[in-house]
C-alpha cells in the first residue's frame, strides 16, 4: 500500500462500525448460555473487528497500537484461565471440571455456574489467537538486508 | 435418503479436487469442500420432523427438539477446520516464496 | 424439505465452479459461496448456533485465502500426466457410492433420529446446569473435555502459523 490505509470516507465510517461490531461480539459472548452463540462465535467476531481496523487504517498506523506480542500474551492468558477454571473442581475436593459455582434462577445473566466464565476464557483465547494469525500473514516479508534481496508480498 | 446421497456427492467432488488438481491452492479448496460435506452430514443425521432448535423458552413449553449432541460436536469441528486452513495457507505461502510457483510438478523438480 | 434440497444442489454447482475455474481469485470466491450456502443449511436444519459460527469462520478463512492468492501467477495444468489419478478417483467414487447405499439403509431414515443421549440431555439439562441453551450446556458442562482438546488444537495451529511465518534475519 502506497498511502497509509484506505480513503477518508472509509476511515470515518470505520470508527463507527468497529465499535458496533465489538459490542455485538461482546453481546453474543455474554448471552451464550441463554441464546445461540457463545465463546467461539464471539471470539471470531472480535478478531474480525480488529482486522477491520487494520485493513482500514493501514499496517503501519495500526500496528503501533496492537502488535503480535500483545496478542500472544493475551492468548496464553486465555488458555491458562480456562485451565484454572477447570481446576477449581479439584481444589474444592471433587472431580476435575465440575460445575462448582452456584446456579441461580434460569434465564438470568449470571445463572449456570461455570459456563459464563469458561465462555469468557475461550473468547479471549480465540480472539487473540486469530488476530495473531492475521498479523503474521500481514507483516510477513523478507527483510531487505542487501539491496539485491526481494521483498515478500 | 436422497439428501445423504447429495451430501456424499459433495464429499466426492472435494476428494476429486484434492487428488487430481496440480495447483496447491486448489488442493486447499478441495480439502475445505470435504470438510463442509462432513459437517453437513452430521447435522442431517440429527434432524427431526417438525423439530425446534434446542433452546428452552420462558413463555412456552416445547416438546419436540432436534438432537443437540451432533450440533455440539460439529461446533468444535468448524473452529478446528479454520485452524487447519490457516496452517495450510501459511505453509503454501512459504513454498511460493521459495519456488515462485504453485504447481507441484515444478516444486518437485527444483532442488535447494 | 424442498429448501434443503435446493440449497444442496446450489452448493454442488458452486463446488463444481470452484474446482473447474482456472483463475484462482474467482475459485476462492466460489468456495466462499459454498460456505455461506452451508450456513443457510444450518439455519434451515434448526441449528442457529452453528449458523452464526459457520458464517464468521467462513469470512475469516476467505480473508486468509485471498491474502495467499492475490497477485500470484497461474500455472498451466498438464492434464495428461494425471490420467491415472483421475481413473482412480472415478473408481473410488463408484465404490464409495455403492457401499454407502447399502450402509445408509441401516440408518433410521431422515427425520427420526435415535436420540438416546439427546433426550437425556434435553430433559436433565436445565436442572443440572442451569443454562437454557442446550448446545452451550453440552459443550461446556457435559462434554467439557472435548472443548479443552479443541482449545489445545487451536493453540497448536496458532503456534504453527507463527513459527512458519517467522521473519528470518540473515546475518551477512
Amino acid at each position: 500500500m502506497k498511502e497509509n490505509g484506505m480513503s477518508l470516507i472509509v476511515k470515518r465510517i470505520t470508527r463507527i462500525t468497529v465499535s458496533l461490531i465489538f459490542m455485538f461480539g461482546v453481546y453474543i459472548l455474554l448471552h451464550g448460555h441463554l441464546t445461540p452463540g457463545g465463546g467461539f462465535a464471539g471470539g471470531v467476531i472480535i478478531a474480525l473487528s480488529f482486522i477491520h481496523l487494520v485493513l482500514a487504517f493501514g499496517k503501519e498506523t495500526a500496528f503501533k497500537r496492537m502488535d503480535q506480542v500483545g496478542a500472544s500474551i493475551a492468548e496464553s492468558f486465555g488458555g491458562l484461565m480456562f485451565l484454572g477454571i477447570a481446576l477449581l473442581g479439584v481444589f474444592a475436593g471433587k472431580e476435575f471440571f465440575l460445575n462448582v459455582l452456584p446456579k441461580g434462577t434460569p434465564f438470568d445473566l449470571f445463572s449456570s455456574g461455570i459456563i459464563i466464565l469458561c465462555n469468557i476464557a475461550i473468547f479471549i483465547k480465540v480472539g487473540a489467537g486469530l488476530f495473531a494469525i492475521f498479523v503474521a500473514l500481514a507483516i510477513m516479508r523478507i527483510p531487505v538486508d542487501d539491496p539485491g534481496q526481494e521483498d515478500g508480498r | 435418503m436422497s439428501l445423504y446421497i447429495l451430501c456424499f456427492i459433495l464429499f466426492l467432488l472435494g476428494f476429486y479436487c484434492l487428488l487430481v488438481k496440480q495447483n496447491l491452492i486448489k488442493k486447499i479448496i478441495g480439502f475445505g469442500i470435504m470438510e463442509y460435506a462432513i459437517n453437513l452430514f452430521f447435522i442431517l443425521l440429527g434432524y427431526r420432523w417438525e423439530g425446534e432448535a434446542p433452546i428452552l423458552d420462558k413463555h412456552q413449553v416445547i416438546v419436540n427438539f432436534v438432537d443437540p449432541l451432533p450440533q455440539a460436536l460439529i461446533l468444535t469441528s468448524i473452529v478446528i477446520g479454520l485452524g487447519i486452513t490457516a496452517l495450510m495457507v501459511a505453509i503454501v505461502i512459504r513454498i511460493y516464496e521459495k519456488h515462485k510457483s504453485f504447481d507441484i510438478n515444478e516444486i518437485r523438480k527444483l532442488r535447494g | 424439505m424442498i429448501e434443503v434440497h435446493v440449497i444442496l444442489v446450489l452448493m454442488i454447482i458452486g463446488a463444481i465452479a470452484a474446482i473447474e475455474i482456472e483463475e484462482m481469485l474467482s475459485s476462492v470466491i466460489a468456495m466462499g459461496a459454498v460456505g455461506i450456502g452451508l450456513s443457510l443449511q444450518f439455519l434451515l436444519l434448526r441449528a442457529p448456533d452453528l449458523a452464526i459460527t459457520q458464517l464468521v469462520v467462513e469470512i475469516l478463512s476467505l480473508i486468509i485465502l485471498i491474502k495467499a492468492t492475490v497477485g500470484a501467477k497461474m500455472p498451466k495444468e498438464k492434464f495428461r500426466a494425471r490420467i491415472g489419478y483421475l481413473i482412480f478417483a472415478l473408481l473410488f467414487a463408484a465404490a464409495f457410492l455403492f457401499f454407502s447405499e447399502q450402509a445408509l439403509r441401516e440408518l433410521p431414515g431422515f427425520g427420526s433420529p435415535l436420540m438416546k443421549m439427546g433426550s437425556e440431555y434435553l430433559t436433565e439439562g436445565l436442572k443440572k446446569t442451569g443454562a437454557t441453551n442446550m448446545v452451550s450446556a453440552i459443550i461446556l458442562d457435559f462434554r467439557g473435555y472435548d472443548t479443552l482438546g479443541e482449545a489445545t488444537v487451536l493453540f497448536t495451529s496458532v503456534i504453527g502459523v507463527l513459527a512458519v511465518l517467522r521473519i528470518v534475519r540473515k546475518r551477512a
